[in-house]
Protein backbone atom coordinates (compact mmCIF):
# COMPACT_ATOMS: atom_id res chain seq x y z
CA UNK A 1 0.00 0.00 0.00
CA UNK A 2 1.19 3.41 -0.22
CA UNK A 3 1.09 6.84 1.72
CA UNK A 4 -1.20 5.41 4.33
CA UNK A 5 0.74 2.87 6.33
CA UNK A 6 2.99 5.01 7.03
CA UNK A 7 1.08 6.07 10.05
CA UNK A 8 -1.29 3.23 11.30
CA UNK A 9 -4.08 5.07 13.23
CA UNK A 10 -3.90 3.40 17.25
CA UNK A 11 -6.37 4.00 19.24
CA UNK A 12 -5.91 6.43 22.94
CA UNK A 13 -4.73 5.28 25.54
CA UNK A 14 -7.45 2.80 27.77
CA UNK A 15 -7.45 5.13 30.60
CA UNK A 16 -8.18 8.35 28.52
CA UNK A 17 -10.55 6.98 27.05
CA UNK A 18 -12.47 5.57 29.46
CA UNK A 19 -11.75 8.87 31.60
CA UNK A 20 -13.45 10.84 28.04
CA UNK A 21 -16.51 8.71 27.78
CA UNK A 22 -17.39 8.57 31.71
CA UNK A 23 -17.14 12.91 30.89
CA UNK A 24 -19.32 12.83 28.71
CA UNK A 25 -22.15 10.64 29.96
CA UNK A 26 -22.42 12.97 33.26
CA UNK A 27 -22.00 15.75 31.06
CA UNK A 28 -25.12 15.15 28.97
CA UNK A 29 -26.70 13.36 32.31
CA UNK A 30 -26.62 17.00 34.32
CA UNK A 31 -27.27 18.81 31.11
CA UNK A 32 -30.57 17.26 30.58
CA UNK A 33 -33.29 19.08 32.60
CA UNK A 34 -35.41 15.22 33.31
CA UNK A 35 -32.55 13.56 34.66
CA UNK A 36 -31.32 16.61 37.08
CA UNK A 37 -35.54 16.82 38.10
CA UNK A 38 -35.64 13.21 38.62
CA UNK A 39 -31.99 12.69 40.17
CA UNK A 40 -32.34 15.44 42.85
CA UNK A 41 -35.52 17.62 42.29
CA UNK A 42 -38.12 14.65 42.91
CA UNK A 43 -35.74 13.57 45.61
CA UNK A 44 -35.38 16.56 47.61
CA UNK A 45 -38.74 17.42 47.36
CA UNK A 46 -40.10 14.52 48.88
CA UNK A 47 -38.05 14.46 51.18
CA UNK A 48 -38.57 17.73 52.34
CA UNK A 49 -42.08 17.56 51.98
CA UNK A 50 -43.02 14.46 54.01
CA UNK A 51 -40.68 15.39 56.29
CA UNK A 52 -42.26 18.36 57.18
CA UNK A 53 -46.19 17.87 56.79
CA UNK A 54 -46.65 14.41 58.74
CA UNK A 55 -48.77 12.41 56.67
CA UNK A 56 -46.82 9.48 55.99
CA UNK A 57 -48.06 6.31 57.87
CA UNK A 58 -43.61 6.01 58.92
CA UNK A 59 -43.42 3.16 61.77
CA UNK A 60 -40.71 5.91 63.61
CA UNK A 61 -40.92 8.37 65.49
CA UNK A 62 -40.00 11.17 63.27
CA UNK A 63 -40.53 10.83 59.12
CA UNK A 64 -36.93 12.34 58.13
CA UNK A 65 -35.52 8.85 59.94
CA UNK A 66 -37.66 6.58 57.80
CA UNK A 67 -36.87 9.14 54.80
CA UNK A 68 -33.55 9.78 54.82
CA UNK A 69 -32.61 6.27 53.60
CA UNK A 70 -35.66 5.41 51.88
CA UNK A 71 -35.02 8.62 49.53
CA UNK A 72 -31.54 7.46 48.96
CA UNK A 73 -32.45 4.56 48.02
CA UNK A 74 -35.07 6.31 45.72
CA UNK A 75 -32.15 8.25 44.52
CA UNK A 76 -29.79 4.82 43.37
CA UNK A 77 -32.93 3.57 41.41
CA UNK A 78 -33.78 6.46 39.43
CA UNK A 79 -29.93 7.23 37.75
CA UNK A 80 -29.24 3.19 37.78
CA UNK A 81 -32.24 2.57 36.73
CA UNK A 82 -34.58 4.83 35.33
CA UNK A 83 -31.99 7.70 33.84
CA UNK A 84 -29.52 5.32 32.32
CA UNK A 85 -32.12 2.77 31.04
CA UNK A 86 -33.98 5.97 28.93
CA UNK A 87 -30.63 7.94 27.95
CA UNK A 88 -29.68 4.04 26.47
CA UNK A 89 -32.61 2.91 25.15
CA UNK A 90 -32.65 6.57 23.35
CA UNK A 91 -28.45 6.07 22.05
CA UNK A 92 -29.68 2.74 20.81
CA UNK A 93 -32.64 3.95 18.74
CA UNK A 94 -30.99 6.97 17.17
CA UNK A 95 -27.77 4.51 16.16
CA UNK A 96 -25.39 5.70 18.85
CA UNK A 97 -24.77 2.40 20.06
CA UNK A 98 -24.19 0.81 16.79
CA UNK A 99 -21.84 3.89 15.82
CA UNK A 100 -19.61 3.46 19.05
CA UNK A 101 -19.35 -0.01 17.82
CA UNK A 102 -17.00 1.11 15.45
CA UNK A 103 -14.67 3.12 17.20
CA UNK A 104 -12.19 1.94 19.87
CA UNK A 105 -14.03 2.75 22.46
CA UNK A 106 -15.87 -0.72 22.59
CA UNK A 107 -18.62 -2.23 24.75
CA UNK A 108 -16.93 -3.12 27.56
CA UNK A 109 -15.16 0.24 27.55
CA UNK A 110 -18.87 1.62 26.84
CA UNK A 111 -20.14 -0.13 29.77
CA UNK A 112 -17.44 0.66 32.44
CA UNK A 113 -18.25 4.15 31.57
CA UNK A 114 -21.35 4.23 32.09
CA UNK A 115 -20.82 2.24 35.28
CA UNK A 116 -18.39 5.42 36.18
CA UNK A 117 -21.23 8.17 35.12
CA UNK A 118 -24.06 6.57 37.23
CA UNK A 119 -21.68 6.28 40.40
CA UNK A 120 -20.31 9.27 39.70
CA UNK A 121 -23.80 10.82 39.68
CA UNK A 122 -24.92 9.39 43.08
CA UNK A 123 -22.44 10.82 44.70
CA UNK A 124 -23.83 13.80 43.77
CA UNK A 125 -26.72 12.69 44.42
CA UNK A 126 -25.47 11.80 48.08
CA UNK A 127 -23.48 15.06 48.81
CA UNK A 128 -26.92 17.15 47.72
CA UNK A 129 -29.48 14.73 49.35
CA UNK A 130 -27.92 13.36 52.88
CA UNK A 131 -26.95 17.79 54.16
CA UNK A 132 -30.75 18.01 53.00
CA UNK A 133 -31.84 14.90 55.30
CA UNK A 134 -29.03 15.79 58.28
CA UNK A 135 -31.00 19.67 58.14
CA UNK A 136 -34.44 18.04 58.23
CA UNK A 137 -33.69 16.20 62.01
CA UNK A 138 -32.29 13.19 60.00
CA UNK A 139 -29.28 11.27 62.42
CA UNK A 140 -27.57 8.73 60.24
CA UNK A 141 -25.49 6.54 61.81
CA UNK A 142 -24.53 2.99 62.12
CA UNK A 143 -21.83 1.48 59.49
CA UNK A 144 -21.42 3.27 56.49
CA UNK A 145 -19.60 0.55 54.67
CA UNK A 146 -22.52 -1.52 54.18
CA UNK A 147 -24.40 1.29 53.27
CA UNK A 148 -22.11 1.76 50.68
CA UNK A 149 -22.27 -2.17 49.64
CA UNK A 150 -25.45 -1.92 49.71
CA UNK A 151 -26.04 0.92 46.96
CA UNK A 152 -23.16 -1.05 44.99
CA UNK A 153 -25.03 -4.16 44.56
CA UNK A 154 -28.27 -2.42 44.23
CA UNK A 155 -26.85 -0.28 41.37
CA UNK A 156 -25.62 -3.40 39.57
CA UNK A 157 -29.30 -4.73 40.12
CA UNK A 158 -31.17 -1.36 38.48
CA UNK A 159 -28.82 -0.48 35.95
CA UNK A 160 -29.32 -4.17 34.54
CA UNK A 161 -32.99 -3.81 35.04
CA UNK A 162 -32.63 -0.48 33.20
CA UNK A 163 -30.44 -2.41 30.42
CA UNK A 164 -32.96 -5.02 30.04
CA UNK A 165 -35.73 -2.70 29.36
CA UNK A 166 -33.28 -0.17 26.76
CA UNK A 167 -32.07 -3.61 25.10
CA UNK A 168 -35.12 -4.95 24.33
CA UNK A 169 -37.62 -2.27 24.31
CA UNK A 170 -38.45 1.01 21.31
CA UNK A 171 -37.16 4.08 22.98
CA UNK A 172 -40.61 5.67 23.81
CA UNK A 173 -41.30 2.31 25.24
CA UNK A 174 -38.33 2.25 27.63
CA UNK A 175 -39.54 5.46 28.48
CA UNK A 176 -42.91 4.24 29.89
CA UNK A 177 -41.80 1.05 31.24
CA UNK A 178 -39.06 2.79 33.28
CA UNK A 179 -41.39 5.25 34.30
CA UNK A 180 -43.88 3.26 35.48
CA UNK A 181 -41.51 0.89 37.46
CA UNK A 182 -40.04 4.09 39.28
CA UNK A 183 -43.34 4.43 40.27
CA UNK A 184 -44.46 0.82 41.43
CA UNK A 185 -41.24 0.51 43.11
CA UNK A 186 -41.14 4.06 44.94
CA UNK A 187 -44.45 2.87 46.16
CA UNK A 188 -43.78 -0.99 47.30
CA UNK A 189 -40.35 -0.26 47.93
CA UNK A 190 -40.09 0.52 51.07
CA UNK A 191 -38.99 4.06 50.50
CA UNK A 192 -42.10 6.48 51.25
CA UNK A 193 -44.53 4.27 52.55
CA UNK A 194 -43.46 1.30 55.13
CA UNK A 195 -43.52 -2.16 54.22
CA UNK A 196 -45.34 -2.98 57.32
CA UNK A 197 -48.35 -0.40 56.27
CA UNK A 198 -48.72 -2.54 53.14
CA UNK A 199 -51.84 -5.54 53.11
CA UNK A 200 -49.70 -9.09 53.87
CA UNK A 201 -49.95 -10.23 49.84
CA UNK A 202 -48.54 -6.63 48.72
CA UNK A 203 -45.65 -7.19 51.22
CA UNK A 204 -44.65 -10.17 50.47
CA UNK A 205 -44.42 -9.45 46.88
CA UNK A 206 -42.02 -6.23 47.70
CA UNK A 207 -39.98 -7.77 49.94
CA UNK A 208 -38.43 -9.58 47.10
CA UNK A 209 -38.07 -6.53 45.41
CA UNK A 210 -34.78 -4.94 44.60
CA UNK A 211 -36.34 -1.56 46.01
CA UNK A 212 -37.52 -2.51 49.08
CA UNK A 213 -34.10 -4.32 49.62
CA UNK A 214 -32.13 -1.73 49.16
CA UNK A 215 -33.97 0.54 51.24
CA UNK A 216 -34.67 -2.06 53.93
CA UNK A 217 -30.43 -2.43 53.44
CA UNK A 218 -30.12 1.21 53.60
CA UNK A 219 -32.58 1.85 57.02
CA UNK A 220 -30.92 -1.19 58.32
CA UNK A 221 -27.31 -0.08 57.99
CA UNK A 222 -27.43 3.57 58.94
CA UNK A 223 -29.26 3.09 61.92
CA UNK A 224 -28.37 2.27 65.38
CA UNK A 225 -25.18 -0.36 65.25
CA UNK A 226 -25.97 -0.88 61.79
CA UNK A 227 -26.94 -4.43 60.53
CA UNK A 228 -28.56 -5.04 57.03
CA UNK A 229 -30.64 -8.81 57.63
CA UNK A 230 -29.83 -11.64 55.06
CA UNK A 231 -32.88 -11.16 53.56
CA UNK A 232 -32.11 -7.85 52.01
CA UNK A 233 -28.32 -9.10 50.90
CA UNK A 234 -30.05 -12.27 49.85
CA UNK A 235 -32.94 -9.99 47.29
CA UNK A 236 -29.99 -7.58 46.65
CA UNK A 237 -27.56 -10.15 45.48
CA UNK A 238 -30.11 -12.42 43.29
CA UNK A 239 -31.22 -8.82 41.65
CA UNK A 240 -27.86 -7.96 41.04
CA UNK A 241 -26.84 -11.30 39.41
CA UNK A 242 -29.48 -11.88 37.60
CA UNK A 243 -30.68 -8.46 35.99
CA UNK A 244 -27.44 -8.05 34.51
CA UNK A 245 -27.13 -11.47 32.96
CA UNK A 246 -30.89 -11.17 31.76
CA UNK A 247 -30.01 -8.00 30.19
CA UNK A 248 -26.66 -9.59 28.56
CA UNK A 249 -28.68 -11.42 26.83
CA UNK A 250 -31.56 -10.20 25.33
CA UNK A 251 -29.69 -7.49 24.52
CA UNK A 252 -29.93 -5.81 20.97
CA UNK A 253 -27.29 -3.09 20.26
CA UNK A 254 -29.28 -1.54 16.86
CA UNK B 1 -3.16 -6.09 -0.35
CA UNK B 2 -5.97 -4.19 -1.62
CA UNK B 3 -7.37 -2.02 1.10
CA UNK B 4 -11.02 -3.96 0.84
CA UNK B 5 -11.63 -6.93 -0.94
CA UNK B 6 -14.54 -8.92 -0.63
CA UNK B 7 -14.66 -12.32 -2.02
CA UNK B 8 -17.94 -13.65 -3.06
CA UNK B 9 -19.97 -12.47 -0.36
CA UNK B 10 -23.43 -14.17 0.67
CA UNK B 11 -25.93 -12.18 3.52
CA UNK B 12 -29.22 -13.39 4.22
CA UNK B 13 -31.62 -12.18 6.75
CA UNK B 14 -33.77 -15.49 7.42
CA UNK B 15 -35.10 -16.52 4.25
CA UNK B 16 -33.98 -13.48 2.53
CA UNK B 17 -31.06 -13.86 0.20
CA UNK B 18 -29.48 -9.71 0.85
CA UNK B 19 -26.04 -10.26 -1.13
CA UNK B 20 -25.83 -12.92 -3.31
CA UNK B 21 -22.21 -13.77 -4.46
CA UNK B 22 -20.78 -10.42 -4.21
CA UNK B 23 -17.32 -9.94 -4.92
CA UNK B 24 -15.16 -6.25 -5.35
CA UNK B 25 -12.38 -4.94 -4.33
CA UNK B 26 -10.62 -1.29 -3.91
CA UNK B 27 -7.11 0.43 -3.10
CA UNK B 28 -5.28 2.56 -1.10
CA UNK B 29 -6.57 6.36 -2.54
CA UNK B 30 -9.14 5.04 -4.24
CA UNK B 31 -13.33 5.93 -4.20
CA UNK B 32 -15.37 2.93 -4.27
CA UNK B 33 -18.92 3.49 -4.85
CA UNK B 34 -21.82 0.90 -4.62
CA UNK B 35 -24.41 2.15 -6.73
CA UNK B 36 -27.72 0.73 -7.03
CA UNK B 37 -31.58 0.71 -6.58
CA UNK B 38 -32.60 0.73 -2.68
CA UNK B 39 -32.86 -2.55 -1.75
CA UNK B 40 -29.86 -3.46 -3.55
CA UNK B 41 -27.65 -5.01 -0.69
CA UNK B 42 -25.70 -2.01 -0.87
CA UNK B 43 -25.37 -1.32 2.88
CA UNK B 44 -25.82 -5.06 3.84
CA UNK B 45 -22.27 -5.52 2.05
CA UNK B 46 -20.73 -2.32 3.69
CA UNK B 47 -21.68 -3.23 7.13
CA UNK B 48 -20.31 -6.76 6.58
CA UNK B 49 -17.06 -4.69 5.63
CA UNK B 50 -17.88 -2.79 9.12
CA UNK B 51 -18.04 -6.11 11.13
CA UNK B 52 -21.78 -5.47 11.82
CA UNK B 53 -22.84 -8.55 10.10
CA UNK B 54 -21.45 -11.95 9.53
CA UNK B 55 -21.14 -13.11 5.89
CA UNK B 56 -22.95 -17.17 5.75
CA UNK B 57 -20.69 -17.65 2.52
CA UNK B 58 -17.70 -15.98 1.07
CA UNK B 59 -15.29 -13.38 2.55
CA UNK B 60 -14.31 -10.21 3.74
CA UNK B 61 -10.72 -7.89 4.50
CA UNK B 62 -10.50 -4.92 5.45
CA UNK B 63 -6.94 -4.10 5.21
CA UNK B 64 -6.34 -7.50 4.88
CA UNK B 65 -8.26 -7.85 8.48
CA UNK B 66 -11.18 -10.34 8.87
CA UNK B 67 -13.91 -7.59 10.62
CA UNK B 68 -15.35 -9.75 13.33
CA UNK B 69 -12.47 -11.98 14.23
CA UNK B 70 -10.19 -9.25 14.03
CA UNK B 71 -11.95 -6.19 15.42
CA UNK B 72 -9.89 -4.95 17.53
CA UNK B 73 -6.88 -4.17 15.22
CA UNK B 74 -9.25 -3.46 12.44
CA UNK B 75 -11.83 -0.61 14.17
CA UNK B 76 -9.20 2.30 15.35
CA UNK B 77 -7.93 2.06 11.23
CA UNK B 78 -11.92 2.61 9.80
CA UNK B 79 -13.66 5.20 9.78
CA UNK B 80 -17.89 4.55 9.49
CA UNK B 81 -20.51 6.89 9.00
CA UNK B 82 -23.92 4.98 9.01
CA UNK B 83 -26.89 6.06 6.91
CA UNK B 84 -28.89 7.57 9.55
CA UNK B 85 -27.75 8.71 12.76
CA UNK B 86 -24.91 7.51 14.67
CA UNK B 87 -24.61 10.93 16.84
CA UNK B 88 -26.27 11.46 20.87
CA UNK B 89 -29.38 13.62 20.35
CA UNK B 90 -28.04 16.01 22.68
CA UNK B 91 -24.96 16.48 21.81
CA UNK B 92 -23.47 19.57 20.30
CA UNK B 93 -20.83 19.14 16.88
CA UNK B 94 -18.05 20.74 18.98
CA UNK B 95 -18.69 18.10 22.12
CA UNK B 96 -19.41 15.36 19.91
CA UNK B 97 -15.86 15.77 18.10
CA UNK B 98 -13.86 16.17 20.55
CA UNK B 99 -15.54 12.66 22.32
CA UNK B 100 -14.82 10.81 19.12
CA UNK B 101 -11.35 12.48 19.22
CA UNK B 102 -10.34 11.56 22.60
CA UNK B 103 -11.18 7.84 21.08
CA UNK B 104 -7.96 7.80 18.95
CA UNK B 105 -4.37 8.46 19.67
CA UNK B 106 -3.82 10.69 17.14
CA UNK B 107 -6.78 12.39 15.98
CA UNK B 108 -7.62 15.72 13.77
CA UNK B 109 -7.99 18.39 15.53
CA UNK B 110 -11.75 18.53 16.17
CA UNK B 111 -12.16 22.54 15.46
CA UNK B 112 -10.62 21.92 11.85
CA UNK B 113 -12.57 19.29 11.41
CA UNK B 114 -15.49 20.97 11.66
CA UNK B 115 -14.28 23.74 9.67
CA UNK B 116 -13.66 21.59 6.77
CA UNK B 117 -16.91 20.44 6.89
CA UNK B 118 -17.85 23.42 7.23
CA UNK B 119 -20.04 23.37 10.90
CA UNK B 120 -18.33 26.04 12.73
CA UNK B 121 -21.70 28.27 12.88
CA UNK B 122 -23.64 25.41 14.57
CA UNK B 123 -21.02 24.03 16.41
CA UNK B 124 -22.51 24.79 19.60
CA UNK B 125 -26.26 23.64 18.28
CA UNK B 126 -27.42 20.48 19.13
CA UNK B 127 -27.79 17.57 17.21
CA UNK B 128 -31.10 17.26 17.25
CA UNK B 129 -31.56 20.74 15.96
CA UNK B 130 -28.98 20.38 13.10
CA UNK B 131 -30.84 19.89 9.88
CA UNK B 132 -30.15 16.82 7.93
CA UNK B 133 -27.57 17.99 5.69
CA UNK B 134 -25.77 19.53 9.05
CA UNK B 135 -25.99 16.14 10.80
CA UNK B 136 -24.95 14.32 7.71
CA UNK B 137 -21.88 16.21 7.69
CA UNK B 138 -21.22 16.15 11.64
CA UNK B 139 -21.36 12.12 10.66
CA UNK B 140 -18.69 12.51 8.25
CA UNK B 141 -16.48 14.58 10.39
CA UNK B 142 -16.71 12.18 13.17
CA UNK B 143 -15.96 8.85 10.96
CA UNK B 144 -12.51 11.01 9.41
CA UNK B 145 -11.63 12.11 13.38
CA UNK B 146 -9.05 9.27 13.74
CA UNK B 147 -7.53 9.19 10.10
CA UNK B 148 -8.53 6.40 9.46
CA UNK B 149 -7.13 4.19 6.58
CA UNK B 150 -10.38 3.39 5.04
CA UNK B 151 -14.13 5.40 5.11
CA UNK B 152 -17.29 3.58 5.31
CA UNK B 153 -20.01 6.13 3.76
CA UNK B 154 -23.15 4.91 3.74
CA UNK B 155 -25.36 7.67 1.54
CA UNK B 156 -23.24 10.25 2.50
CA UNK B 157 -25.35 13.11 0.47
CA UNK B 158 -28.65 11.86 0.86
CA UNK B 159 -30.83 14.72 2.06
CA UNK B 160 -27.74 17.06 1.78
CA UNK B 161 -28.94 20.69 0.22
CA UNK B 162 -26.07 21.99 -2.76
CA UNK B 163 -23.51 23.64 -0.48
CA UNK B 164 -23.33 20.68 1.61
CA UNK B 165 -22.90 18.22 -1.14
CA UNK B 166 -20.15 20.65 -2.43
CA UNK B 167 -18.20 20.02 1.10
CA UNK B 168 -18.84 16.65 0.90
CA UNK B 169 -17.41 16.04 -1.93
CA UNK B 170 -14.33 18.48 -1.27
CA UNK B 171 -13.52 16.10 1.48
CA UNK B 172 -13.66 13.10 0.18
CA UNK B 173 -11.41 14.29 -3.04
CA UNK B 174 -9.35 15.20 -0.17
CA UNK B 175 -8.76 11.74 1.25
CA UNK B 176 -8.22 10.20 -2.07
CA UNK B 177 -4.73 12.59 -2.20
CA UNK B 178 -4.00 11.51 1.35
CA UNK B 179 -4.22 7.71 0.24
CA UNK B 180 -7.70 6.87 2.18
CA UNK B 181 -9.66 3.99 0.71
CA UNK B 182 -13.21 5.63 0.14
CA UNK B 183 -16.04 3.13 -0.09
CA UNK B 184 -19.42 4.93 -0.55
CA UNK B 185 -22.83 4.13 -1.41
CA UNK B 186 -25.60 5.80 -3.06
CA UNK B 187 -28.81 5.52 -5.05
CA UNK B 188 -27.63 9.07 -6.79
CA UNK B 189 -25.97 8.10 -10.51
CA UNK B 190 -24.98 11.58 -10.69
CA UNK B 191 -23.39 11.31 -7.07
CA UNK B 192 -21.68 8.25 -8.21
CA UNK B 193 -20.29 9.44 -11.07
CA UNK B 194 -18.97 12.75 -9.49
CA UNK B 195 -17.53 11.36 -6.18
CA UNK B 196 -16.13 8.35 -7.82
CA UNK B 197 -13.31 6.65 -9.35
CA UNK B 198 -14.96 3.55 -9.70
CA UNK B 199 -18.43 2.03 -9.01
CA UNK B 200 -20.00 -0.76 -8.96
CA UNK B 201 -23.87 -1.61 -9.95
CA UNK B 202 -25.32 -3.34 -7.73
CA UNK B 203 -29.13 -5.13 -7.86
CA UNK B 204 -31.02 -7.73 -5.81
CA UNK B 205 -27.46 -7.95 -4.68
CA UNK B 206 -25.31 -9.06 -7.06
CA UNK B 207 -23.10 -7.12 -9.28
CA UNK B 208 -24.47 -5.95 -12.15
CA UNK B 209 -21.88 -3.72 -13.61
CA UNK B 210 -18.57 -2.32 -12.72
CA UNK B 211 -16.13 0.22 -14.23
CA UNK B 212 -14.85 3.95 -14.27
CA UNK B 213 -17.99 6.01 -15.24
CA UNK B 214 -16.69 6.43 -18.67
CA UNK B 215 -16.36 2.78 -18.98
CA UNK B 216 -19.84 2.34 -17.96
CA UNK B 217 -21.32 4.37 -20.32
CA UNK B 218 -18.67 2.99 -23.01
CA UNK B 219 -20.01 -0.57 -22.26
CA UNK B 220 -23.73 0.68 -22.60
CA UNK B 221 -23.29 1.63 -26.50
CA UNK B 222 -20.82 4.78 -26.65
CA UNK B 223 -22.36 7.28 -28.43
CA UNK B 224 -25.62 8.58 -29.77
CA UNK B 225 -27.55 10.98 -30.95
CA UNK B 226 -31.25 11.99 -29.54
CA UNK B 227 -33.84 14.15 -31.09
CA UNK B 228 -37.47 15.08 -31.46
CA UNK B 229 -39.08 15.15 -34.46
CA UNK B 230 -42.71 14.25 -35.54
CA UNK B 231 -44.36 10.74 -34.68
CA UNK B 232 -43.82 8.19 -37.12
CA UNK B 233 -41.15 8.44 -39.47
CA UNK B 234 -39.82 6.13 -41.62
CA UNK B 235 -36.41 4.90 -39.27
CA UNK B 236 -35.56 2.19 -41.41
CA UNK B 237 -34.85 5.18 -44.31
CA UNK B 238 -33.62 7.51 -41.88
CA UNK B 239 -31.37 4.22 -40.36
CA UNK B 240 -30.00 3.78 -44.27
CA UNK B 241 -28.99 7.55 -44.61
CA UNK B 242 -27.03 7.74 -41.57
CA UNK B 243 -25.40 4.11 -41.85
CA UNK B 244 -26.67 3.65 -38.18
CA UNK B 245 -29.51 1.97 -36.23
CA UNK B 246 -32.67 4.78 -35.56
CA UNK B 247 -35.20 3.68 -33.24
CA UNK B 248 -38.47 5.38 -32.03
CA UNK B 249 -37.96 4.88 -28.06
CA UNK B 250 -40.90 7.20 -27.53
CA UNK B 251 -43.84 8.51 -29.94
CA UNK B 252 -41.67 11.49 -31.52
CA UNK B 253 -38.49 10.60 -29.56
CA UNK B 254 -35.64 9.67 -31.39
CA UNK B 255 -32.26 7.65 -31.01
CA UNK B 256 -29.46 7.48 -33.56
CA UNK B 257 -26.59 4.98 -32.50
CA UNK B 258 -23.93 7.69 -33.95
CA UNK B 259 -21.27 9.73 -32.68
CA UNK B 260 -22.66 13.09 -33.17
CA UNK B 261 -19.82 14.36 -35.24
CA UNK B 262 -20.84 17.64 -37.34
CA UNK B 263 -21.33 15.57 -40.63
CA UNK B 264 -23.49 12.85 -38.72
CA UNK B 265 -25.99 15.98 -37.70
CA UNK B 266 -25.43 17.45 -40.92
CA UNK B 267 -26.82 14.20 -42.41
CA UNK B 268 -29.29 13.97 -40.38
CA UNK B 269 -30.97 17.63 -41.00
CA UNK B 270 -30.33 17.17 -44.82
CA UNK B 271 -32.85 14.45 -44.39
CA UNK B 272 -35.32 16.08 -42.46
CA UNK B 273 -34.95 18.75 -44.73
CA UNK B 274 -36.02 17.08 -47.87
CA UNK B 275 -38.97 16.08 -46.29
CA UNK B 276 -39.81 19.33 -45.12
CA UNK B 277 -40.37 17.62 -41.17
CA UNK B 278 -39.48 19.75 -38.42
CA UNK B 279 -36.27 19.20 -35.64
CA UNK B 280 -36.83 20.11 -32.29
CA UNK B 281 -34.78 19.37 -29.38
CA UNK B 282 -31.19 17.83 -30.43
CA UNK B 283 -29.18 16.64 -28.30
CA UNK B 284 -25.76 15.28 -29.24
CA UNK B 285 -23.56 13.31 -26.64
CA UNK B 286 -23.08 10.08 -24.61
CA UNK B 287 -25.53 7.80 -22.99
CA UNK B 288 -26.18 8.91 -19.50
CA UNK B 289 -25.48 7.36 -16.98
CA UNK B 290 -28.74 7.13 -15.92
CA UNK B 291 -29.26 4.77 -19.16
CA UNK B 292 -26.36 2.22 -18.22
CA UNK B 293 -28.25 2.39 -14.83
CA UNK B 294 -31.63 1.70 -16.00
CA UNK B 295 -30.61 -1.14 -18.54
CA UNK B 296 -28.60 -2.94 -15.70
CA UNK B 297 -30.99 -3.31 -12.92
CA UNK B 298 -33.92 -3.34 -15.47
CA UNK B 299 -35.88 -0.74 -13.13
CA UNK B 300 -36.64 1.74 -15.87
CA UNK B 301 -40.11 1.16 -18.35
CA UNK B 302 -38.81 -0.23 -21.76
Amino acid sequence: MSAATASVPRPAPRGRLLAAQAAAEVGMTLRRGESVLLALGIPVMLLVFFSVVHVLPTDTTRPVDFLGPGILALAVMSTAMVSLGIATGFERGYGVLKRLGTTPLGRPSLLAAKTAAVLAVELIQVIVLVPVAVGLGWKPGGDVGLAVAAVLAATVAFAGLGLLMAGTLRPEATLAAANGLYLLLLLLGGMVVPLSKLPAALRAVARGLPAAALSGALKGALTGSGHVSPHDWVVLAAWAIGAPVAAAFTFRWE
Amino acid sequence: MPAIEVNELVVRYGEVTAVDRLSVSAEAGEILALLGPNGAGKTTTVETLEGYRRPAEGEVRVLGLDPVAQRRQLVPRIGVMLQRGGVYPSMTPRRAAALFASYYADPVDPAELLAQVGLERVADTSWRRLSGGEQQRLSLALALVGRPQVAFLDEPTAGVDPAGRLAIRAVVAGLRDRGVCVVLTTHELEEAERLADRIVIIDRGRTVGAGTPAELMATAGGRQIRFGAPAGMDVAALGRAMAAAVVEERPGEYVIDKEATPAAIAALTAWLAERDLPLADLRAGRHSLEDVFLRLTGSGGS
